[in-house]
This record gives C-alpha cells, sequence and structure tokens, in this order.
C-alpha cells in the first residue's frame, strides 16, 4: 500500500466524521495559531522598541547634570546646572579622547510658542549644527541650524511637522520664512524637519529646534546646558569613551572623588538591552502560555485518536483479516494523526499570521513574522502528530484480529 | 488444497487447560464444497479462524497450498490471509459509511493492485453478485442479504485459493438466504472451493460433503 493511497484512506476516514475532526483540528489551529501570533508581536515590539531607542541617534552616550548617586550636589534629574558650554568644548577639543565622532551641546525646555493667530506648548532644543547628525534629524525643507546661526546668535528656528501642523494647520507643510513667538523673541523660520514619527520618549515631530546661544541667552537667560549627547566612532568603543569622558568632566569641575561627580553618563547600550531584555521576557512569557495551548491541543489528537482506535476495533480487525500488516495499520493511523496536526498546524499557521498582522497594524508596530517561527509552527505541529498519534497507532496494530472482530 | 494433520488447538487460562481442537485430521481437495457442522461450543469457530490463517494450531499442522501455516510469522500470515483466503463473516463486517465499490477494493489495496485494476475487478465481481445498480450505495443503505453480496464479491476480489464462509446466513432473513446459498452453488460449480461453517442443516444441504464436529472431534466426515 503506497503512501498516496494511505493518505487518501486516511483522509476518507476522517471525513466519516467531520464535528471530531473539526473538534482535534481545532485544538492544533489555537496552539499553532497563539506561538505564532505571540511570538511574531514579541518580536514586533522589540524591533519597535529597538528602533525607537536607536532613531534618537547611534552609539550615543549622554550626560547630564546632576548627581549620579549620594554626593554634595543633589539636583534633579536633568534639572541641574552644573554642565556647562565649556565641558562640550572640552570634550570636543580634547587630544586624549580619540574616540568620539560629535558632540552636541543642548539645552531643553518647554516653552509657549504663538504665530498670529495660533499657539503651541512645545519643546525648545537649543542646538548647535552636529545635533542633526548625532540625534538623526532630517530636514524636509530648509536648511537646519548651522555654526553661523550659533555664533551670531540669530533669531532662527526650526521645526518640527507636529509643529507646524499644531501653528499654520494642517494644510501648510513648508512655512518657511514666516515667524514665531517664543518669549517674547521673534524667530524666523528657515527649516522644517521631516516626520520621524514614535512616541516613545518623547514625540520627536513636536520639537522646535533653535541655535544654542539663542537659546540661552535670548530665550531663557541661562548659560549652563541641559546635556551633552556624544557619539562614539562605533559600538566597541562606547564603554571606553564613557569612561574617558567621565575622567575629563571630573577633572574640569575639579573633582576628584568619582562619587562626587556631578553629572552621569548614560550610554544608549544601557537603555538597549534593558528595553530589549523587557520585552525579550515578556516574548519569552507568551510563547510558553502558547505552547501550553500547543500540548493541550496535542493531548487533544491522542485522546481523539486513541478513542478512535477502540472504536474502530472492528474495522481494524477486519483490515487485519483481509490482509493489512502492522506496519500498515500503524502507518495508517500515524498519518491519521498528522494530517491532523499538519492541517491545524496550516491554518493555525494562516490564523497567527493575520492577528499578528491586524494587531500590529492597530498599534502601528513593524510586522515581522519570522520563517523560524513558521517552520517551528509546521515542524511541532508534525511532532506533535507523531508523538501523539504513536501511542494510539500502536495500540490499534497489537489488536488480535480473533479479538478484534469480535468485539462490540 | 487444504491438508489439515493432527492439529491441536489448546487454550491456557491460568492453570486451566482447554481443548479446543483435539486432533483433527482431514483433507480438503481444490473445487470442493464442504460445510463444517457443529454445535455451539464444539470449536468450530477455532478450526475456522486457523483455516484462515487468523490463528496457529498448539500442535499439528496446516498446509494451504503446500504452505505450512503454522510456521508462518505475522506478515506472512497476513498476506496469506490476503491472497489466499477470501474471508466472509456473519456480520458482513463492511466499513461503515464506505461504498460497496470502496469495501470490494480494499484487499486489492493491501496487495498493492493499480486503482484502475482495483475499480475494474470490483466492479466485475459486484455485477457477479447482482449488486451492479448498488455499487455507489454505502453499507448502511443496503439490506442484509445485499451487503453480505458485497461480502462475498469483497472475498472473490483476490481470487483466492478458499472461501471460508462463517454462518454466511446467521444475520439474514431466510428468503435472502436462499439466494446467497444460490450464489455459493454457482461459485463452486465455476471451480471454486468453499468451506462454511454453519449448525443449520438445511444451510448445510447445499453443500457437497459435510464435516460434523464435537467437542474438538471430527465425528463424522
Amino acid at each position: 500500500m503506497n503512501i498516496n493511497e494511505l493518505i487518501s484512506e486516511a483522509i476518507s476516514t476522517l471525513k466519516i466524521n467531520k464535528m471530531r475532526t473539526g473538534l482535534a483540528i481545532l485544538g492544533i489551529i489555537i496552539g499553532i495559531g497563539s506561538v505564532i501570533a505571540l511570538v511574531s508581536l514579541g518580536q514586533a515590539s522589540q524591533l519597535s522598541v529597538t528602533n525607537q531607542i536607536q532613531s534618537l541617534g547611534a552609539n550615543l552616550l549622554t550626560v547630564n547634570p546632576g548627581s549620579q548617586n549620594s554626593g554634595a550636589v543633589r539636583g534633579a534629574f536633568g534639572g541641574g546646572t552644573t554642565l556647562t558650554n565649556s565641558d562640550a568644548k572640552a570634550i570636543e577639543n580634547s587630544k586624549t579622547i580619540i574616540t568620539i565622532k560629535a558632540v552636541s551641546p543642548e539645552v531643553q525646555r518647554r516653552a509657549q510658542v504663538t504665530t498670529g493667530k495660533n499657539n503651541t506648548n512645545t519643546q525648545i532644543i537649543g542646538a548647535t549644527e552636529t545635533y542633526a547628525g548625532i540625534h538623526k534629524i532630517t530636514i524636509a525643507f530648509g536648511v537646519f541650524i548651522t555654526q553661523r546661526d550659533v555664533d551670531n546668535m540669530s533669531k532662527v528656528a526650526v521645526l518640527g511637522p507636529q509643529v507646524v501642523t499644531d501653528l499654520f494647520g494642517e494644510d501648510v507643510t513648508n512655512p518657511i520664512g514666516q515667524s514665531i513667538r517664543v518669549n517674547g523673541q521673534s524667530l524666523r523660520i528657515i527649516g522644517i524637519t521631516a516626520a520621524k514619527g514614535g512616541s516613545g520618549f518623547q514625540n520627536q515631530d513636536d520639537i522646535i529646534f533653535v541655535p544654542l546661544s539663542t537659546a540661552q541667552k535670548q530665550l531663557f537667560g541661562i548659560s549652563y546646558l541641559s546635556s551633552i549627547a556624544i557619539e562614539a566612532k562605533n559600538h566597541d568603543v562606547m564603554t571606553e569613551t564613557q569612561n574617558q569622558v567621565g575622567y575629563l568632566l571630573l577633572e574640569e569641575h575639579k573633582l576628584t572623588d568619582p562619587t562626587q561627580a556631578d553629572f552621569s553618563i548614560f550610554s544608549q547600550n544601557d537603555i538597549l538591552n534593558t528595553a530589549s531584555q523587557v520585552t525579550g521576557t515578556f516574548t519569552l512569557l507568551l510563547s510558553g502560555i502558547a505552547a501550553i495551548s500547543l500540548l493541550v491541543g496535542g493531548i487533544g489528537i491522542m485522546n481523539i485518536m486513541l478513542v478512535t482506535v477502540t472504536e474502530r476495533t472492528r474495522e481494524i480487525g477486519l483490515r487485519k483479516a483481509l490482509g493489512a500488516k502492522k506496519k500498515t495499520i500503524i502507518t495508517q493511523f500515524l498519518i491519521e494523526a498528522i494530517i491532523l496536526t499538519i492541517t491545524g498546524g496550516l491554518i493555525g499557521m494562516l490564523l497567527g499570521v493575520g492577528i499578528s498582522y491586524f494587531v500590529s497594524s492597530a498599534m502601528s508596530l513593524p510586522f515581522t513574522i519570522s520563517p523560524s517561527s513558521v517552520a517551528l509552527a509546521i515542524g511541532v505541529s508534525g511532532a506533535i502528530g507523531i508523538i501523539f498519534g504513536w501511542y494510539p497507532a500502536k495500540q490499534a496494530a497489537n489488536l488480535q484480529p480473533i479479538e478484534a472482530l469480535r468485539y462490540e | 488444497m487444504i491438508v489439515v494433520k493432527h492439529v491441536c488447538k489448546i487454550y491456557q487460562t491460568g492453570t486451566v487447560e482447554t481443548i479446543a481442537l483435539d486432533n483433527i485430521s482431514f483433507t480438503i481437495k481444490k473445487g470442493e464444497f464442504v460445510a463444517i457442522m457443529g454445535p455451539s461450543g464444539s470449536g468450530k469457530s477455532t478450526l475456522m479462524h486457523i483455516l484462515g490463517a487468523l490463528d496457529q494450531p498448539t500442535k499439528g499442522t496446516y498446509e494451504l497450498d503446500g504452505i505450512n501455516i503454522g510456521q508462518a510469522d505475522e506478515d506472512e500470515l497476513a498476506d496469506i490471509r490476503n491472497q489466499k483466503i477470501g474471508f466472509i463473516f456473519q456480520a458482513y463486517n463492511l466499513l461503515p459509511r464506505t461504498t460497496a465499490l470502496k469495501n470490494v477494493m480494499l484487499p486489492m489495496i493491501y496487495a498493492g493492485i493499480s486503482k484502475q485494476e482495483r475499480i475494474k475487478k470490483a466492479e466485475q465481481y459486484l455485477k457477479m453478485v447482482g449488486l451492479k445498480d448498488r455499487m455507489e450505495h454505502t453499507s448502511n443503505q443496503l439490506s442484509g442479504g445485499q451487503q453480505q453480496r458485497v461480502a462475498i464479491a469483497r472475498a472473490l476480489a483476490m481470487n483466492p485459493a478458499i472461501l471460508l464462509a462463517d454462518e454466511p446466513t446467521g444475520n439474514i432473513a431466510s428468503s435472502q438466504a436462499e439466494e446467497i446459498m444460490k450464489i455459493f452453488t454457482d461459485l463452486y460449480q465455476r471451480g471454486h472451493t468453499i468451506i462454511m461453517i454453519t449448525h443449520e442443516a438445511n444451510i448445510a444441504s447445499h453443500a457437497k460433503r459435510i464435516i460434523h464436529i464435537r467437542d474438538g472431534k471430527i465425528i463424522n466426515n
């Protein structure tokens, strides 16, 4: 009896009891479907978090004012006044630190912004021309802030697309040349950044950039920095750079005890690692739950197959009397179980892909289906068929034809 | 050609031995129509199982067409049942919810005969038992007599050396039983070897030779 015949025999047997076949398959559909959906959603959220963090800049170190732990100066996080322009200059001009690609001194504050008729409250960032490169800002229209703007304390601004919409309405995308007012100062719009999207840490589109000097002296009347962003040359030198910058700033601030430091340095790596660890744990947890439902589905198949063997005892006896060998009976029952699980696996896979597609588009996550999870689903469902089908098949094949034919 | 020599079948239940067949010997030649008669518990079913290669004798030898069935292993027995023996059961034992045609094709599937050939032969035998118009009916759509005729067609499918019928009319109304016996007589005239087990004398009377057994022994051959 060749394999094609066995398969068509199995299919016609399964068709006889459609209800039971359907219920057995349902267990596997739910199992495989939830594994695929949860794994791919987990991976999607992991990817999304990683993307968002990386969209803030690559190989990024951020120096914030304030104490790292207990110490003399303990301002609120980010609220300290201990970072100055000269710190940024010192880092940039350091002869000993050779692993730095760019340094961006920054001032950040929220402020009320007005045009003729509209107003909005948004983030104002005082930046130099290195900011765009470090934080991966791209310009849609016009230009970004230049060194010349910083030197001349120019009254210019670069707007995020969200601010443009808030101030000028949906119809206007390019208000270059128009003016906005911030803290009593009129600023001329020279550029619009490209939309970045994302709402994880802060909305990258709801921002106004002005020259650092303008922000410090004209708008806010301060001489300190909110933060210094440093881009390391590559991923491998980040820890080294972090340490060297730390020593340099201690020296600049005339501190000898590192525990007294009036600044702290964050590495993007730390955030990235923590975030992907968290999402990874969630993915694992969810997959674990899904795997349990898969196991339950497999036991369901075994149960159905055992019931089938008992119910079809006479049929098995007859088949043996008509010349079916042990091997043939085992194969027949195994194929029935595998058809159940593979069918369930394929439908479950489509279901899982469908669910993760809809959920990820609803939650605006990237839609990813890893081929490995699909291969795993097919492999696992086939394996479930063999594992949970084996015992019932063996039971069937070991029936004595005389006993089986007499069975009522 | 069936040669049964000194066959014993002893069942062991704990320490109690039950002798189902006690030193039975007989020969059935090709083309014979033999009825095996006996009351229930006489050992005729046990004999039937041994003749049908469903069971093996404890002692003695059973040769079917020169093959010693007592020496065969499980797979060989399966092949012998498939190729050499056509079973007709009292309860028909058709596959439920399966068409007459597919039921007749079943033993040919196990023999590895091609689908075309299977359909051709199954149709041929179903015509022979007078079920030309019932080929696509499933077993539960057929009467007892019709089901038994499907079973006969299935038994003939592999053109076996012997047809082995166990109370073939036991579950069938007497009017239809006559038709079944007519088919047997017809098959006998075509040269088939038929061994039929029954306890009804009028059914046995269709056979050309009757073997009576009682308490595991042949009392009249």
